[in-house]
């Protein structure tokens, strides 16, 4: 791993050259730190940081433009001939990758040279069979034009990153000995360093602002791409959810309104559950429990929301479902097929979300002040009338918030519907039938075997962009919610 | 006059005693107590599950630290060693040897039963195979005892631990009703028995048909990795972004796109990072599939929210008389942060940190879109740098990758991964707890 090493040699200038400025800094003011203008620290840090800014940044910029350039150049190589019957340029091209790997670890190996692998001439067959031979493993029929593309992507790329290390390595060079040679006593290093300092802590908020433009680029690209090759409308009207699997279109039909009610159907089956029981365990726990009752049992109740949903999901798979199997399947009441339905995924998800309620909502109440309920016992309220019409009232706006986060989490949960609501979509209203939710089918659409470039997968990405949006909907109604309507006592 | 308004003060109602309550009162009271028992019903309610679903973990999970071994010593001379390579069925010769040993053996106990090499292959798996390979690779063993442990099949396995019952089997060419003759016979001998399941611990993820070699070695190792990339990279990052949103940030536009884009990142569902991944780390920059690399990446932008928002409670919670000191002695503004408020804040950060790790540990959705699915995992990676690249699953996406496979013994591995992935988590809240007790200080 060459760019590995690459970043050790840099930070080893940076260190090298930390030693140096700092002592570069003090010989100028003749071993004496007082006659400095920042503390001799300073004068190492301005040079071990202009020398890894600058180069770990064009490390960075190169290997992610790299690839951009390299499949560009290689792509236009192939001609559309080359290109079969209902494959694309995106298969053609990851052949070419694989057989550049093939002949990367062949070479590595030393079952071939690495003049052989450049040979332009080269016969396929024979390069195919060397390949086989080096116990690589070669997809299909290697044809001329792939093997062209794959020697030229390897060209490239093996040019691209030895010009990358000796850029880098001479950014870094550069930037130590600049920063050397700027290094006296009367150079104000300090406010430098911390002028670069303030540059990095400013770039690492914006990590943040990165990652949702990630997200929603990621998104809308794919999504844009998904509605091409599937009219929208059919997405989003469309009462049925049949994707073909053969993963090459046809007839698949991809509508969304059957994921999105097996969504929303279990989602408020969690909260039925969650919501009654997270509330009066709140309530309980700030107007009655006693101190050391409390000491225990919010801690305990909140370990539920610690605990991985995976281990929610398989619970809901293995336990809860032949529990509801017993009693509601064939040999109880005969309304449940299997132990995969609404109901499990629901049950389990509303006590995974027990903790969101009831945390959340217990710190509202708490913040509801006192005085207003010594005002309620004044007028002869007994707790319990207190609680129902002064502080609920009083903190409804922040339970509701509470709720709404809830919803979001529902929404939003995975494992428990992948292993606990089953695979098959349906619009239904029976809580013991099988459904699927928009986060299931995302797992199955993307883990499958389909080609990316086709409309089984892209419409993945379709469904987490309306995940997406609805999560954000909800989130930022929560927020508007409790800011509007909160009441301020102070 | 204020007498006379206070005997007229409730006209339609009869004068009560004070000590004992009227109707309404009653129900007043009633109603209080109804409450206070629904608020009571409700946390215990909650109890119940936490212990419910801990029972069903310990109970489901603990069978997967044992397996089901036949204890055997075996000699093998030299001269039998040269027969049977020199025969053309080289596992059966093995096999057949083996049986005529077992068979002496039981007849030194004085059971004599009768068993052929489809019924110690249905017990025990290709024995032959085993035993021939461990000769070949320790020629010195040759002509002493050696003490074999041999894990028995998964059928077998179930049999002892109630999973497989005489009245539920049927005969199929993996285990017959004879069979479990000899299976109790063995037991009673005490050649068969109950050992502790070492695969289980150090192996790698078998195939769909062997449940019983299944192991989470493999992807515990995944999970390290994935851990080691978000450690390094989260913490760095999220107190940077936390000094910087706290300290420095000046109140303007920019500031407040970061505030928002934090708090709305924290409550994306995790499976929209796994998009994000994919789309960006996978199809994008072509970062190997699979790689815990890329997991670490997916799951440090997962967890930055988490750490950001931690940090910033840690640093707001340092009292502004500390910054106010150092500034006054002459420290700039960025040594008062780096050389003061940052050390004390530290427990808080750390313990944020650690819960954050934990809360990424768990994380199953988004690393089985980037292709960490189970049964990727099927041995340890070459090297530590290999760590980082080569394809490898971790623990949450091993679990579920073996609750979705139809054999049924695959769900004993499963709990058991889950308690393996629950003592990490463990281990990690209770170092946080620990920090947080032992060095946050209180202003």
């Amino acid at each position: 791993m060459p760019i590995f090493w690459l970043f050790l040699i840099v930070l080893a200038i940076a260190a090298v050259g930390f030693v140096i400025g700092r002592q570069r800094a003090l010989q100028s003011a003749g071993g004496d730190s007082r006659g400095l203008h920042s503390l001799p620290g300073y004068y190492g840090w301005n040079v071990a940081l202009k020398a890894m800014v600058p180069a770990f940044g064009l490390m960075v910029v190169w290997l992610l433009v790299q690839p951009i350039y390299v499949s560009s150049t290689v792509s236009g190589m192939i001609p559309e001939s080359a290109i079969a019957e209902g494959s694309s340029m995106g298969l053609v091209m990851a052949e070419v990758r694989r057989a550049a790997e093939g002949l990367d670890s062949a070479v590595a190996a030393g079952a071939i040279t690495e003049d052989f692998a450049r040979n332009a001439r080269a016969d396929v067959a024979d390069v195919t069979q060397r390949l086989k031979d080096a116990g690589q493993i070669v997809t299909s029929q290697i044809t001329q034009p792939v093997l062209r593309a794959a020697q030229e992507y390897r060209i490239l790329n093996n040019t691209g990153n030895l010009v990358m290390s000796g850029l880098v390595i001479a950014i870094a060079l550069a930037g130590a000995l600049y920063a050397l040679r700027e290094t006296n006593a009367v150079f104000r290093a300090r406010n430098v360093v911390e002028q670069g300092v303030r540059a990095l802590l400013i770039a690492a908020a914006s990590i943040a602002v990165l990652t949702t433009l990630g997200i929603v680029l990621s998104l809308v690209f794919n999504t844009i791409e998904f509605f091409r090759l599937y009219p929208a409308s059919e997405f989003f009207f469309g009462l049925n959810w049949a994707p073909s699997f053969s993963g090459r279109g046809g007839a698949s039909d991809l509508g969304i309104l059957p994921l999105l009610w097996g969504t929303l159907y279990i989602s408020i089956v969690a909260l039925l559950v969650a919501v009654p029981i997270g509330l009066f365990a709140a309530i309980y726990l700030s107007e009655y429990a006693s101190r050391r009752l409390r000491a225990v049992a919010k801690p305990a109740i909140e370990v539920l929301a610690g605990i991985p949903t995976i281990v929610y999901g398989l619970f809901a798979l293995l336990t809860v479902g032949p529990l509801l199997m017993e009693v509601f399947g064939k040999e109880g009441l005969g309304w449940m097929q299997s132990g995969t339905s609404v109901m499990t995924a629901g049950l389990v998800m509303g006590i995974m979300l027990i903790p969101f309620v009831s945390s959340l909502s217990d710190d509202i109440i708490n913040a509801v002040p006192q005085a207003m309920r010594d005002g309620s016992y004044g007028l002869g309220a007994t707790q319990s009338e207190t609680i129902r019409q002064v502080v609920l009232p009083a903190a409804l706006p922040g339970i509701v918030g509470a709720i709404l986060l809830a919803a979001s989490r529902a929404i939003g949960e995975t494992m428990i519907v992948v292993l606990g609501a089953g695979a098959a979509a349906r619009l239904d209203l029976n809580p013991f039938e099988a459904m699927t939710t928009v986060t299931a089918k995302i797992v199955s659409q993307l883990t499958g075997d389909a080609d990316f470039a086709s409309p089984e997968a892209l419409v993945a990405f379709a469904l987490g962009m309306t995940l997406f949006v609805i999560t954000l909907g909800l989130n930022i109604f929560a927020l508007y919610i409790v800011r509007k309507y909160r009441e301020q006592y102070e | 006059m204020t007498d006379a308004s206070i005997n007229n003060a409730a006209p339609g109602r009869r004068p009560g005693s004070l000590l004992s309550a009227d109707v309404r009162t009653a129900k007043r009271n009633a109603a209080e107590k109804r409450f206070r028992a629904y608020g009571l019903t409700a946390m215990l309610i909650g109890l119940f599950f936490l212990v419910v679903l801990f029972v069903t973990i310990v109970r489901s999970g603990a069978p997967a630290f044992t397996r089901t071994v036949v204890d055997v010593e075996f000699t093998l001379t030299q001269e039998q060693f040269d027969a049977a390579e020199s025969e053309l069925f080289k596992t059966k010769a093995y096999s057949n040897l083996f049986i005529s040993e077992l068979d002496a053996r039981l007849e030194q106990d004085g059971l004599d039963l009768d068993f052929d090499e489809a019924a110690i292959e249905r017990l025990l798996g290709k024995v032959g195979g085993t035993l021939r390979e461990h000769y070949r690779a320790n020629p010195g063993d040759l002509g002493q005892p050696v003490q074999f442990e041999l894990a028995a099949s998964s059928r077998v396995d179930g049999y002892f631990k109630g999973r497989v019952t005489r009245d539920t089997l049927q005969d199929s060419r993996f285990l017959q009703a004879s069979d479990l003759d000899l299976v109790d016979a063995l037991e009673e001998a005490g050649i068969m028995k109950q050992a502790f399941n070492w695969t289980f611990i150090t192996g790698a993820d078998s195939g769909v048909d062997n449940p019983g070699g299944a192991g989470i070695g493999a992807s515990v190792v995944g999970s390290f990795f994935m851990m080691l990339v978000v450690l390094f990279l989260s913490l760095p990052i999220g107190v940077a972004a936390s000094i910087y949103l706290e300290e420095f940030a000046p109140q303007n536009r920019f500031t407040d796109l970061i505030e928002v884009n934090i708090s709305n990142l924290a409550a994306v569902p995790s499976i929209v990072f796994g998009i994000l991944g994919l789309a960006v780390f996978i199809q994008f920059m072509h970062l190997p599939q699979s790689a815990p690399l890329v997991g670490g990446l997916v799951l440090t932008l997962m967890t930055l929210p988490t750490i950001i928002i931690s940090t910033r409670a840690s640093l707001k919670s340092v009292p502004p008389s500390i910054r106010d000191a150092a500034l006054g002695v002459g420290a700039s503004k960025m040594q008062a942060v780096f050389h003061h408020v940052l050390p004390l804040a530290m427990p808080g950060i750390l313990t944020g940190t650690i819960i954050g790790l934990a809360q990424a540990l768990g994380e199953t959705a988004p690393l089985l879109l980037i292709g960490m699915v189970g049964f990727v995992a099927r041995g340890y990676p070459d090297g530590f740098l290999a760590g980082f690249t080569e394809p490898n699953s971790a623990m949450p996406a091993q679990i579920y990758t073996w609750a979705a496979r139809a054999d049924v013994s695959f769900y004993e591995k499963a709990w058991g991964g889950i308690i393996i992935l629950l003592a990490f988590l463990l281990t990690m809240n209770i170092i946080a707890i620990i920090l947080r007790r032992r060095f946050e200080r209180r202003w």
